[in-house]
């Protein structure tokens, strides 16, 4: 039967999601709507009686706000000249939908079957005497509905009246019976390239090649199997989701010839092993908490006795820039799945985001066709990640937003999470796993369906107008917690004995992977649980849909593991068995799908040759107007979307859920300053505490990615010693995104950006060894380009920096905001003219070209010192200054005390002859700002012998910067006027 | 983490998105109870019962998602498969508390306020709050010395972080005099210069009616909440507390502990053995 259950808030009530929309029409897509109500509708078609659905509908309508109808509710009952209906498309993930399901079948005492179905959709009922279908369309698509994933209904009032409701039935049909297919590859090379790019396999046409080569090479061996001597579509669509840039990093893993700006020639045989992994393999020599790293999903360093920490951080961008909403909640829940697939299964501590967005007060005139408004792309990333990390239950430590016009064509959604895995499980330790032939193969969570087909091999190109709609997927929060909930039951219980996620490349990527470990895998697709008919076998292997992990679980174990699973809900399917034949034996109802060498699959991929070349760039240097008032710069820089605070959007994610924020994201009197980083406990009620920092600098890659890798770096070490951290246990990720560094026709300048790339990873290496500072774990995504709207944009080279620090006592954490007047205000390190690529510079319309630098014997020093001075609890406020300079640092320190600084800039420790405009909004690096009360003067100055710092000034209960030079007075600024410019610009937005 | 020898036990109730129960059952243990975390699905096919404990805690998260409203599945599911248990344990006078999503699933199954001890009777929502989002932030609570609440006795102003997205508590016509008049609204939100109730934002974070923040049953012994006090165990979990270790008042132990002590001593007293 089908039923239409119709809620809606009652009359006297407000309609907060109809507020909403009235705002976001009038203040950003100028439509003039008057007034809006929403209401909800559930479509059953569910096998009950009419009274079982008024049942239903009275449990799904809370009584004191809401009132239900089931049916349509008559036209008269709303005022409204325009209906909107946004329900999903056919196999869009529902989660509304699936919630409603389980409450259905308590109500009705018994499950729903598979045929009976409920959907959801959302009702926009809209009153404007200007509006017309035409408006009301640019609406629906700008605001309320992702075409890719919602199906748009507008109707009007006199529509309604006439035909009602349309029913909201998005059922999948797909009558295309599941088929396998072979694909001839003994073709022209022309030809090849067709198949590659029809297909979306992002295969190169050497790398088509070598596959024709081997199946050539195979073909005897297939005959005697009975086996088709092409490769079948699963085989195809298999090596290319393993050998996808995504899967395989082709370009970290290429051999390139670099030249110099002196035209001096190195030859570099994996950026990845030379710079990245020897760094860290050095380190490891020197550092005895390393426990597993690069092997795994992700990172694993020892924290304590019974602990060990775990540490990804992931980035999302194209599903993100085609589906924010889906993407970016992809994002968040699928990096969680990395920590849950470490070791023996890691529990969720953190969740750290990141985003870098063309400016939301863009004009929509500058916005290609066909992306997404930054302003609603940034709305819906948000929200995204919100959904996914508060539905979690997992506190988010870090977040942070960074804007450049360059991320228009393709946004970066950085979502990274810690986890904590016990030393041992059942006595042994729990960051190493292994698997054993015979060992059962189980896929457990959700289930299978079109979501995310080709997502590794998409997000390895250049968004263009064919991009795949398939490959955005909905993150489902719920079904992933009770997976993850009944996991740790069955890690504690030891009833597997390998973990690992589906993620891109989904089974083909997981179980490809697994079976490279013991030797082989046999399954049998036909046993996978499928979300809707109509799937064809290699679209069963290579879905990316959410909320699944692969497991190996000994024989023995199975009957425990599938019954604790069924206690708790959870979806449990055996697929087959792990062999040690060298072989992926994939069979789909006993039909082969894939008959695959494991050699050949995970080291057959051809190694790419890359040229770069490096020619260093020169920018015009801007002019300082002579009469620049400092004090209204200070005011207008922290007003500026990279320093400002994002507040508003901030405190819609958790980040108190599990009780153990200590130093939290905002800190000062108002909560409301951008903290340098994070402190964590670990454990409710524990001493031991997590640091975690990160740092982006973008624009300095317009000068040198050399010193935009050292710069970020040094900032997310410093920003750890800036909350109490030291040195010693500190440990680092990095996150690169680039844009297209493989030079051709459409790329020409591809061979500059290859250079840049090794430029940053040299950095790497020589900064992050001097500090040990090993890498444990990172991620590069290296197409980040965009041709759509006949415009390439691409992004300017990116690195996140993460580091993840041990602190033993909490109690010595250290704040940035000022705490008393009368405190000492002390500069430490040495400022330098230094304002290339910074935001100053880029508050002037220019780049220029000293861009900071790191002189790490010097920073190390430092940092022992400011250390030490934390540690005897010396500093009443501790600041480390990076965007924006010591200009925006200490009107932060002074809007987080409520208290005014009084600082002469001459004593400034600086090299000789710097500017008070160079003084203040230099970025140079490895710099802190610190307070302590005047009788400790003596104590920290013998702590500091030796080096650059000075003591400039004080704090004053007159809530004012007051810059001296000398006594004389060189610029003020009320603190007030500093708290308004940093609180307004994204406040509300 | 077995509760079977202490005393007094508190049950918390996990699964299907809640996810508060590794602070909560730290919240019990630290004031002296056993705390076991059980499945929910080990209630309804009797793995575990009701009656081996004395409190009963429903926890924050986001059961099902939140969809079709805070609590709403989650309480479904109590109504249809655990009432009769839930029944005899209210009327035995045990202690229930309902943070957050638990205060939102109590409200929708109608254990508080019950008015005339009339149970599973809705009377009160809580509603998407004013601003219509989520918020996270720490507020001030005062508390109304005038109510039988046991889990607020001798708290006078309490800070506690809140982090919920529907937290406006609606009353049905003619319950808000009652609650008023029964001394059933055990705290508020409160202005932080002035102690004083207030509808202010983001003192009040959602709009909350009379700044409500917390109610409970007529007998004191069934308390909903929005914030949460089982995420202030730790001093250091204060927002302020570097300036409070400057200035000399970092309390010992985090003030949200006072919640949990004052249930486990009742129930130590009142209901144990």
């Amino acid at each position: 039967m089908y039923y239409r259950l119709e809620i809606s808030a009652r009359p006297e009530e407000t309609d907060p999601r109809g507020e909403h929309l009235l705002h976001q029409a009038r203040e950003f897509l100028h439509v003039p709507v008057e007034a809006a109500r929403t209401r909800d509708v559930f479509s059953l078609e569910v096998d009950c009686t009419r009274p079982q659905a008024e049942a239903i509908l009275a449990a799904f309508t809370n009584p004191v706000i809401q009132t239900g109808v089931v049916g349509e509710s008559p036209v008269e009952t709303f005022q409204f000249d325009w209906l909107v209906v946004v329900g999903f498309r056919p196999g869009v993930t529902d989660n509304v939908a699936r919630s409603a399901r389980s409450a259905a079948a308590d109500i009705l005492g018994r499950p729903l079957r598979e045929d009976e179905q409920i959907f959801t959709s959302v009702e926009y009922l809209l009153q404007g005497k200007e509006l017309d279908r035409d408006r009301v369309l640019r609406l629906a698509r700008g605001l309320l509905a992702n075409d890719l994933i919602q199906n748009v209904t507008v109707l009007t009032r006199a529509e309604c009246e006439a035909g009602g409701i349309p029913a909201n039935r998005p059922v999948v049909k797909n009558d295309t019976p599941p088929q396998i297919r072979t694909v001839n590859l003994e073709v022209a090379d022309s030809e090849l390239q067709r198949i590659s790019r029809d297909g979306v396999l992002a295969l190169t046409l050497e790398e088509m090649k070598a596959i024709q080569a081997h199946f050539r090479e195979q073909a005897p061996r297939r005959r005697q199997l009975g086996l088709p001597e092409c490769p079948t579509d699963g085989e195809l669509e298999i090596i290319a989701q393993t050998w996808s840039e995504h899967c395989k990093h082709k370009i970290f893993a290429a051999r390139v010839t670099y030249t110099d700006e002196q035209g001096r020639v190195q030859e570099i045989d994996n950026c990845f092993k030379t710079f990245i992994q020897a760094s860290t393999k050095a380190i490891s020599k020197r550092v005895d908490w390393l426990v597993s790293v690069f092997s795994d999903n992700a990172g694993v360093i020892r924290f304590n006795d019974t602990i060990d920490l775990v540490y990804k951080v992931e980035t999302h961008n194209s599903p993100t820039a085609l589906d924010p909403y889906g993407g970016s909640m992809t994002g968040i829940v699928g990096v969680n799945r990395d920590p849950m697939g470490t070791g023996m299964g890691a529990e969720l501590l953190l969740n750290v985001w990141g985003y870098c967005f063309g400016s939301p007060f863009t004009a929509a005139a500058d916005v290609p066709a066909g992306l997404f408004h930054p302003r609603r792309l940034r709305d819906q990333v948000h929200k995204g990640v919100i959904d996914g990390g508060n539905q979690s239950g997992i506190p988010y430590a870090l977040g942070w937003e960074y804007y450049d016009p360059r991320y228009l064509g393709k946004p970066l959604v950085y979502c990274g999470t810690v986890g904590t895995l016990p030393r041992l499980v059942g006595g042994a330790p729990s960051a190493e796993k292994s698997i054993l032939p015979g060992d059962r193969i189980v896929m457990a969570g959700g289930r299978i369906g079109k979501d995310g087909i080709h997502g590794a091999t998409f997000s390895s190109e250049e968004l263009h107008s064919g991009s795949p709609s398939q490959a955005v997927q909905i993150g489902d929060p719920i079904t992933q917690k009770i997976l993850g909930d009944f996991l740790r039951e069955a890690r504690d219980l030891n009833l597997y004995r390998f973990i690992t996620d589906n993620g891109a490349g989904g089974l083909s990527s997981s179980l490809g992977e697994m079976a490279s470990l013991c030797g082989g895998g046999d399954l049998e697709l036909g046993n996978a649980p499928l979300k809707y008919a109509g799937l064809q076998p290699w679209e069963i292997f290579l879905s990316e849909a959410q909320e699944r992990m692969s497991l190996a679980v000994p024989p023995e174990k199975m009957d425990a593991f599938l019954a604790l699973a069924k206690r708790r809900n959870v979806e449990a399917t055996v697929l087959g068995n792990f062999t040690d034949s060298g072989f992926l034996h994939v069979t789909y109802r006993g039909q082969v799908l894939a008959h695959l060498s494991m050699e050949f699959l995970h080291d057959g991929l051809p190694q790419l040759h890359l040229q770069a070349r490096w020619t260093p760039p020169r920018h015009a240097e801007p002019t300082i107007p002579a009469d620049l008032d400092l004090g209204e710069t200070v005011v207008k820089l922290l007003g500026r979307l990279n320093l400002c605070s994002h507040e508003f959007k901030a405190r819609q994610y958790d980040h108190e859920v599990k009780g153990l924020s200590v130093i939290k994201p905002f800190v000062g009197a108002n909560r409301n300053v951008l903290s340098d980083a994070t402190v964590s406990m670990v454990e409710p009620l524990g001493r031991d505490g997590v640091i975690l920092a990160g740092a982006v600098a973008p624009r300095y890659s317009d000068i040198d990615t050399y010193h935009m890798m050292t710069s970020v770096i040094d900032t997310a070490v410093r920003r750890v010693i800036a909350v109490g951290g030291q040195l010693g246990h500190i440990a680092g990720l990095d996150n690169f995104c680039w844009p297209d560094p493989v030079a051709g026709p459409k790329n020409p300048d591809g061979e500059y950006k290859m250079a840049q790339l090794i430029r940053a990873n040299q950095a790497l290496y020589d900064l992050t060894t001097a500090y040990d500072v090993p890498c444990i774990s990172g991620k590069d995504s290296m197409k980040n380009d965009s041709t759509l709207g006949g415009r390439k944009i691409s992004i300017p080279p990116t690195v996140l920096f993460s580091t993840i620090a041990r602190m033993p006592d909490v109690s010595k954490a250290v704040t940035l905001d000022a705490k008393r007047y009368g405190d000492l205000v002390y500069v430490i390190g040495l400022t330098r003219r230094e304002l290339g690529g910074s935001e100053f510079f880029a508050l002037l319309d220019a780049t220029g070209n000293d861009v900071p630098k790191v002189d790490p014997v010097a920073a190390l020093a430092l940092y022992r010192a400011v250390g030490a001075a934390t540690a005897a609890g010396l500093c009443h406020s501790l600041h480390t200054p990076a965007l924006g300079g010591l200009g925006v640092a200490f009107a932060k320190i002074a809007i987080g005390g409520n208290l005014g600084l009084d600082l002469d800039l001459h004593k400034l420790p600086a090299d000789p002859g710097l500017t008070a405009a160079e003084r203040l909004f230099s970025e140079s690096n490895s710099r802190f700002v610190a307070t302590i009360a005047e009788e400790n003067r003596d104590r920290f100055e013998a702590l500091l012998a030796g080096l650059p710092a000075a003591c400039i000034g004080h704090v004053t209960l007159p809530r004012k910067l007051v810059f001296r030079d000398g006594r004389h007075i060189v610029a003020t600024a009320t603190v007030d006027a500093c708290q308004t410019a940093y609180t307004h610009t994204l406040d509300n937005i | 983490m077995s509760a079977l020898r202490q005393d007094v036990r508190a049950l918390v109730i996990t699964g299907f998105g809640l996810n508060c129960e590794r602070e909560t059952a730290a919240a019990f243990t630290a004031a002296g109870a056993g705390a076991d975390c059980v499945h929910l699905n080990d209630l309804l096919d009797g793995h575990a019962s009701l009656r081996d404990y004395q409190i009963l805690a429903f926890i924050g998260g986001f059961s099902f998602g939140d969809h079709i409203g805070a609590g709403t599945v989650f309480a479904n599911r109590l109504r249809h498969r655990l009432r009769e248990p839930l029944a005899e344990f209210v009327a035995a006078g045990r202690l229930v508390i309902g943070i957050c999503n638990g205060f939102q699933t109590i409200t929708r199954l109608g254990l508080v306020p019950a008015l005339d001890d009339n149970w599973f009777h809705q009377e009160v929502a809580l509603a998407q709050n004013a601003q219509g989002l989520f918020r996270d932030d720490w507020i001030l609570l005062k508390a109304n010395p005038a109510s039988r609440c046991v889990f607020t006795q001798g708290i006078d102003l309490l800070p506690l972080p809140i982090r919920h997205g529907e937290g406006r508590l609606v009353p049905a016509p003619g319950v808000l005099d009652r609650l008023e008049q029964e001394n059933l609204i055990c705290l508020r939100y409160a202005d932080p210069e002035t102690g004083e109730p207030t509808q202010a934002f983001p003192h009040n974070p959602n709009g909350s009616v009379n700044a409500i923040a917390g109610i409970c049953s007529p007998n004191g012994r069934v308390f909903g909440l929005m914030p949460h006090p089982e995420a202030y165990l730790s001093p250091f979990n204060h927002p302020h507390w570097t300036r409070q270790q400057l200035n000399g008042v970092l309390p010992e132990k985090g003030l949200g502990q006072r919640i949990f002590e004052n249930a486990v001593t009742f129930a130590r007293t009142e209901l144990a053995g």
